[in-house]
């Protein structure tokens, strides 16, 4: 177990992530296949603040910085801090560190929705068809497990995983379905989706899903009490006068809302919810109201890194930015693996 | 910029190749396209990478998109004239006026046009004396696994028309798998298969291994015709020749002509 730090030094720390967060905005914000010069970046955003005043600035680099970086840059940032911090909410009410938004069923919830809207849809609802239909999926997958685990009792959380499982296989069965339905030009597009980007974010697309998402991840952070008492095992967090159920349905609900949210407009982005929360338990210890809030500044700092490599390895193309956080994400974790069983 | 393969054929058929600066990953003929730089896939395309070319002009075929990037490219400045796809002779004409008209070469699309039904009518005319009316079965193939038939409302479906056969899966629509059953049900004569699905599959050796295709007379008298993938489907500037080379194929595999 790692020595707790003072609380002096995990604010010392939590401020140098944020620090980090910080500068990697900035870099993401002036790199990228189109060359704009830093002083045209902060020039185009102070003609947003003030949009009176006229600028000197290409209007294509004012557009890129305005209308693709920086709403990629803000989509980053609150999909990595929901992610994180839901899956540091999820791994400890299950007391499971398998435990990640994926396995309530959100992502492939959101998956079958999306691929309902692709196949069968046609073009509804224009722009917003897709996550809506996407963050329709994903609450209903996350009710249905909460629905059939419900009534277990002493074994609720073990119920849930499981029904977390079968409601899992169960979307993944539809979406293999419409996969086998589609036209070719549909298949491409679901693949595409079902790999995870941030290509998709778009003003109007976050001022619907920012504020589910931001107000997720705030009630989020204020778990960290009871996480603490519930690893003590439910029946002793029970004694400690804690409403286990309640609290627990809480949990679910909370961050089944802001994930579906985000995972509506990017697809799913695999492994950062659930590595991101292991991460910050070996840097930080067990104490969950640290985890918390270090498990969505650090979700935020490698989705907002991820998608730099994303949009700038295959200039003037892009990847999808969940293969990157996959690829760069997973052997990170590895390595912090095998330092923390060396013994010190 | 060009998106979309026919599209991008067009522009060099009209002379208006060198005010080229980039292109998607579709666009393979002619092999100038070698040279340009590449912004991904179609239907894939990243809004900073393509502006990041500094392009004035986006062509985008029927299947660019997503949609939020071409209204991020068009936020920025650059006009997009967005094509619908070509799936008749008239609509192919069509596209290459528009494509003219839009690149500022109305002249040449006019004359490349007229060219273009000169040689399409001539090449129908023949077909028509000649045609064998034989029963051909379209397949779109991605490897062994992924084999989809060409069915109504294709350009696989008009192509084979055109050339004077008869779509084997006709009763089909759009592109769809298809199983080994309905491969034999369709009792196609002859396989139509671009060139890159019939390599995925390991030649023709491949093709008629495949289940239900084995079964098949076409399979039992190995007759295949294999043609570029954008010459077949593409329905651009060469679609003449591709009517010409299809239903020659068509005809050379055929038993009767034999």
């Amino acid at each position: 177990m790692t020595p707790a730090l003072t609380s002096r030094r995990f604010s010392a720390s939590l401020a140098g992530f944020a620090l980090a967060l910080s500068t990697a905005a900035v870099i993401a914000l002036t790199t990228g296949a189109l060359r704009v010069p830093a002083g045209d970046v902060l020039a185009a955003l102070g003609s947003a603040l003030r949009p009176t005043v006229p600028v000197a600035v290409d209007p294509a680099s004012a557009h890129v910085v305005l209308f693709v970086r920086a709403p990629r840059l803000a989509m980053a940032i609150i999909t990595g801090c929901i992610l994180g911090a839901s899956g540091a909410g999820l791994q400890g009410v299950f007391r499971n560190p398998l435990a990640d938004p994926g396995l309530l069923g959100i992502s492939s919830g959101a998956s079958l929705g999306a691929a309902l809207h692709i196949v069968a849809g046609g073009h509804a609802l224009g722009g917003v068809g897709l996550p809506l239909a996407a963050f329709a999926g994903g609450l209903g997958a996350a009710a249905l497990a909460g629905a059939f685990s419900a009534g277990a009792g002493a074994r609720a959380t073990g119920a849930l995983v499981l029904a977390g499982v079968g409601v899992n296989a169960a979307a993944g069965a539809g979406v293999g379905m419409l996969a086998h339905v589609a036209t070719d030009t549909q298949l491409r597009d679901l693949s595409f989706w079902l790999l995870g980007s941030l290509g998709g974010a778009t003003w109007p697309r976050l001022a619907v899903a920012a504020p589910v998402a931001v107000t997720s991840t705030l009630a989020l952070l204020r778990f960290g009490r009871p996480l603490n008492a519930l690893a003590l095992g439910e029946a002793d967090a029970g004694h400690l006068g804690l409403e286990v159920r309640t609290t627990r349905a809480l949990l679910l609900a909370v961050a089944a809302l802001g994930v579906s949210a985000t995972v509506a407009v990017t697809g799913p982005l695999g492994f950062v919810g659930l590595v991101v929360p292991h991460t910050a338990r070996m840097l930080f210890g067990a104490d969950a109201r640290r985890v918390l809030p270090a498990a969505a500044l650090l979700g935020a700092l490698l989705l907002v890194l991820a998608d730099i490599a994303a949009r700038t390895v295959a200039a003037p193309a892009e990847i999808p930015t969940g293969i990157v956080t996959a690829a760069v994400g997973a052997p990170f974790f590895l390595v912090l693996l095998r330092a923390q069983r060396r013994p010190a | 910029m060009i998106a979309g393969g026919p599209i991008g054929e067009i522009v060099f058929a009209l002379g208006a190749g060198d005010r080229v600066v980039g292109a998607d990953t579709s666009c393979t003929f002619p092999e100038a396209f070698e040279k340009l730089p590449r912004v991904g896939y179609q239907r894939k395309l990243s809004a900073e990478g393509v502006l990041s070319l500094r392009p004035s002009l986006l062509l985008a075929g029927h299947e660019s998109g997503p949609p939020e990037a071409l209204a991020q490219i068009e936020g920025a400045g650059v006009v997009v004239a967005r094509f619908a796809e070509a799936l008749s002779v008239a609509a192919a004409v069509a596209s290459v006026r528009e494509v003219g008209a839009a690149v500022g070469r109305a002249a040449e699309a006019t004359a490349l046009a007229r060219g273009m039904e000169r040689e399409i009518t001539s090449a129908r005319e023949e077909i028509a004396r000649s045609s064998s009316r034989a029963r051909a079965l379209f397949l779109y193939a991605r490897g062994p696994g992924t084999v989809l038939a060409g069915g109504a409302g294709t350009a696989a479906a008009a192509m084979i028309d055109l050339a004077g056969a008869v779509n084997a899966a006709a009763d089909i629509e759009g592109f769809r798998p298809i199983t080994a059953e309905s491969v034999i049900a369709a009792r196609p004569e002859v396989i139509v298969i671009p060139e890159r699905g019939l390599q995925s599959l390991g030649g023709a050796p491949g093709l008629f291994a495949l289940p239900g295709i084995a079964a098949t007379s076409a399979a039992a008298s190995r007759r295949v015709v294999s043609l570029d993938d954008q010459l077949l489907l593409g329905f651009g500037p060469r679609l003449a020749t591709a009517l010409r080379a299809l239903a020659e194929g068509i005809r050379a595999a055929s038993p009767v002509a034999r």
